[in-house]
Order: structure tokens, then sequence, then C-alpha cells
């Protein structure tokens, strides 16, 4: 029997810390992990749970993260409920075994504090390791801050896990600003923690001697293409479920996600849509531009693979000029949400004009300023009836300004 | 197959190796897949299976041992039993399980999953050796016919 661990109604925790309680208070199982920052006290509080008597688990430690996604294949094909972390280097070194993962249905849950990938090396916050990960077959869900790290932890096992879903979640944060940073958290009880995440059933497990199966079994041709099709549609149709989970978690906390954020939006013109710890800053500046008579609004991502592409369209269907901030370089392309967003208000009725900014790379910040500055020039766009810059720019860049790609409808 | 004389269903299943990997099976859409590829081993309970007989095991249609896998053999090994000690080296080395023995004793190759790779021949301690490989088409008793005599151990030189 696992050791009574004392929580108080508010904490004070980062977005580690956070993360790491919602893996105890799931009673995950396994944990095999390999250390990277910025996301080792994850793994390491859970490590100390299990060494202290306060779960009742196994933490493997292995020798790369390689080893330590499969190791949470292994422990999670057997029947368990798995969870680990990583960032960044260890993000790409685990890549192939995430496409593995999904496309063995195997409801792991990857704690993921985004950072920079090299070279040069870097261990601050963008979000290149999230957007490696974009094609895996993972539903990703980000948090804004320390208390959603928590929340969507708890919320993943649940939508993992469901028996419709069977795919693996990641829960993305951003690298110090929210897993270094202390906030006020509100935990649940234990108690009503573990009643909401539920226990698991598992589903083709290798522990049952009764039903012995093969997992990862070799398909040419003939018959890979219907095994990723399933794939795909089963995480296209998981967008219910995770609509349903995070409405069982509002009946329980009154804290309310949603796959599309929208703040201010109502009678928006201009609006930056973003990811991460950039949303709150954009928040701040919406607020500050309509008290100069800007009507500007924020749309944010909470769930950015399945992408919600109606409610994407839906939340900026009516408004004039569109930012999408891609904090990855994009390597020769317009950037990867960009694109997402742009195919989404492609089919909208009034289709908005849409421009794409690279910025914060490697933790470089992005200001409140800056965000003002950004819906300044989208007011300049919404008046001009087209794209006045460069469609691909740069935001907080030194040196002679960059831009890429020009508008035809000018 | 080319072997002809030796018994080919030794130990086997009725279901062993009948269905060759390139005649393809009923194709499934996408909506009748398993999930996450995901195969079962047997058909039904298969409580206890590992102290039941190859023979007396429900095999299901996607375990390999339902599958001929040995198409692309182009060498085969030869067992001889005259000759055999039953030492079950190759029964241990064997990487696809094509030894097939009981009780101990050496009884022959499972041709349907056996890929001609030799390791057998070269664990085989006696002299002359009880497996060699010949042509995939070469007949058995003539392959049998053909084995070497025993081989002499040269004298060593007297130590000085």
């Amino acid at each position: 029997m696992a050791v009574k661990f004392d929580l108080n109604e508010r904490e004070v925790w980062d977005g580690n810390y956070a993360a790491s309680q919602a893996l105890r208070q799931a009673d995950v199982d396994v944990v095999v992990a390999y250390p990277i920052t910025p996301s080792t006290p994850i793994v390491e509080n859970y490590g100390s749970y299990v060494g202290n008597g306060y779960i009742d688990g196994e933490f493997v430690m292995v020798e790369s993260e390689h080893a330590a996604m499969s190791g949470c294949i292994g422990a999670s094909a057997a029947g368990g409920r798995v969870s680990t972390a990583t960032s960044s280097q260890g993000f790409a070194l685990m890549a192939e075994v995430l496409y593995q993962a999904s496309g063995m249905r195997l409801p792991i849950v990857l704690n993921v504090v985004n950072r920079a990938l090299a070279s040069p090396l870097n261990v601050r916050g963008d979000h290149a390791d999230m957007y490696l990960g974009r094609d895996s077959g993972w539903i990703q869900m980000g948090a804004f801050n320390a208390q959603e790290a928590y929340d969507l932890a708890l919320c993943a096992f649940k939508i993992a896990e469901n028996h419709s879903v069977r795919l693996p979640v990641m829960v993305h944060q951003d690298g110090f600003i929210t897993s270094h940073t202390a906030q006020n958290v509100y935990p649940l009880t234990d108690a009503k923690a573990k009643a909401f995440v539920g226990e698991i059933v598992p589903v083709d497990d290798m522990l049952d001697f009764s039903r012995p199966v093969t997992y990862g079994a070799q398909t040419e041709e003939d018959w890979h293409f219907e095994h990723k099709a399933k794939q795909h549609k089963a995480i296209m149709d998981s967008r219910t479920v995770i609509d349903d989970v995070y409405a069982e978690f509002k009946e329980l906390t009154g804290r309310e996600y949603k796959r599309v954020e929208s703040y201010d939006m109502e009678d928006a013109d201009v609006v930056i849509i973003g990811l991460g710890t950039t949303v709150e800053t954009a928040r701040v500046a919406a607020k500050n531009m309509r008290e100069k008579g800007v009507k500007a609004g924020v749309v944010a991502i909470r769930c950015f693979r399945p992408f919600p592409y109606d409610e994407v369209r839906e939340a900026l269907s009516n408004a004039k000029s569109i930012a999408v901030t891609d904090r990855s370089s994009p390597g020769g392309a317009m950037g990867a949400f960009f694109n997402e967003v742009s195919a989404a208000m492609y089919t909208s009725k009034n289709r908005p004009l849409v421009t794409g900014f690279i910025y914060g790379l490697g933790g470089r910040d992005f200001s409140i300023e800056e965000a003002e500055r950004i819906y300044a020039e989208q007011q300049a766009h919404a008046d001009a009836g087209h794209i006045t810059t460069d469609i691909q720019q740069f935001s907080g860049l030194r040196g002679p300004k960059l831009g890429f790609f020009q508008t035809a409808r000018g | 197959m080319a072997v002809e004389s030796q018994e080919l269903n030794l130990l086997a299943n009725n279901n062993r190796g009948e269905s060759q990997l390139e005649a393809g099976f009923d194709l499934l859409g996408w909506d009748e897949v398993t999930q996450g590829s995901v195969l079962p081993s047997f058909d039904g309970d298969a409580t206890g299976i590992a102290n039941k007989k190859a023979e007396e095991r429900a095999y299901s249609g996607f375990n390999s041992y339902t599958a001929s896998v040995a198409s692309w053999r182009v060498i085969k090994p030869v067992f001889n039993r005259d000759i055999c000690i039953d030492c079950q080296n190759c029964w241990v080395w064997c990487p696809d399980s094509s030894i097939l023995s009981r009780d101990k004793q050496m009884l022959g190759i499972d041709y349907d999953h056996c890929k001609g790779c030799e390791v057998c021949v070269e664990v085989c301690p006696t002299n002359p050796k009880s497996l060699l490989m010949f042509s995939e088409y070469a007949d058995l008793d003539e392959s049998l016919a053909a084995w070497p005599e025993k081989k002499k151990k040269e004298k060593k030189s007297k130590e000085v």
C-alpha cells in the first residue's frame, strides 16, 4: 500500500513537478526514462515517489531515449499504464520508436518539455521537437502553464487508454518558461484524480497467457496501407473522445479545456494564433490593443494532433487578418503550423489574410510589445485588404529584415 | 519439395506450412485488419500451450508456423541418422527452430521453415558430420549415399 502524499488545496509547483504529480496520482505502473534538460525532474520525481513508497510502480533507468521509449512499448504491450518524459535531442532519438508505439496502438503518455533542436546546441524552449513528432501518429496536446501541464497529463491517460482511441498521447509544455516557473496549481485530491483517470483496461496485453499475441508484425505493400489508414482514422476519430474527457474534467474541476481555445474572439478583426506560453503573452497584448481601439483576439491550439481543422476555421471565420506563429525553424517551408491554419482557412467563406511569423527560436523571448507590433501589422493588412508584407516574416530576429513569399491577391 | 524419402510431416500439426507467403491471403480492407497489426498466435484459449507438443497446438493462420517460409532456400541440410549422436547442438543453435527433436532424439528437419543457413552443419561435432548441405534439388537417398567417410586425424609430429 502506497504511502499517503499530503497535498494542499493550492500548491506552488513548476510544470515539471505538476506533471510528475499527475503521474503519481494516475498510478503509473512503469516509467522507463533517460534524463534530459529540461524534462528531467518529471521522471526523477517519479523515481523518488517509487523509492519513497508513494507509488507502487517500476522506474527503469536505461541507456538512451531510444531505449526509454522501447521499454515503454514493452511495458505498455504487457498491459501496464506507462509514461515517460523527454525533450529536444532525446525526443529526436526517440523518434523512430514513437512511430512504433502509435503503430502498435499503445496508450503511452509522453510528457514533452519543448526545447530547441541542435545545432547549435541550445537548452531553451522552442517547438522544434514538438514539430518533429507531428506525423508520428501521437495525439499532441499543449499546456500553456503548470496547471495545464498537470490537468492535461491526467486527461492524457484517460484519452489514450479509451478503447476506441488506444493511441499514445504527448503532453507538451514549454521548456523553462513552464517547466521551471513555479506557479499556483490546484491539484485534485488523490482519490478524485484516481477516480477520474480510472484503471487501465488492457487490450491485447502480452501478459495474457491465454491469448499470446505478436506485436510488431511486418506488412508489405499488400497490407501496410490498410493498417496505416486504420490508425489514421483512429486519431481523427479521437476528437470526440478528447472533447468528452475535457467535458468530464470540467465537471470535476470547473477548469474548461477545448481543442481550440479562443480569447477575445467575439468581434476580433486581427488575430494571433499560437501554441504554448506565447498564448498568454498574446492575450495580454490583445487586451492592450483593444484599449487602443484595435479589435484583437487570440486563438490557441490545445490539440495540435489531431489538428482541429473545423474548429480553427470556425474560430477564425470572422477574422480579417491572421498571424500564425511558428516557434520552429521550418527548414525551407512556411512553417508547419502556418500550413495547417492556411489549409483550414482556404475553404472558409471569407478567406482571411494569413501570414506567418517564425519567432522565439532557442528560447528567444516573445514580448508583449512584439505581439502588439504584430497586431498593428495585421490591422494594416486588414485596412489595405491584402497582405502588405512578406507572407513569411521573422519576429525578434537581429540583422537585416528577412522575409519570403508574397501574396498574388494584392 | 525436393526431399521425398524422409517423413516430411514429422511432429507436424496438419496446418504446418500450409500457406505460401507469396500466394497471398484474403486481402482485407482497412476496416477489417487487426488493431495495431497485433496478431494472435493461436486459435481459442491458449492456456498451458507451452506444455503442449507442436502437433497438438491450434496455431492461428497468423502464426508463421502455418506458413511455408522456405521458398528462398537454395541449399538444404540433410540429416544422417546413422552418424548422429543426439547431442542436440543443432537444436540449440538453429535460429529458426527447424530441428525436429523429441525426447532428446534428433529426428529431422522442418523444411517448411529451414532457410538453409548451415548453422546446424557448422555446430555438428561428429566425424563425419551428421548434417551436411546439399542442393535444394538433390535427392535425399543420393545425398545419403554420397556421404563422406570419417576423416582420419592427421598425425601430429613428435614433440621434440
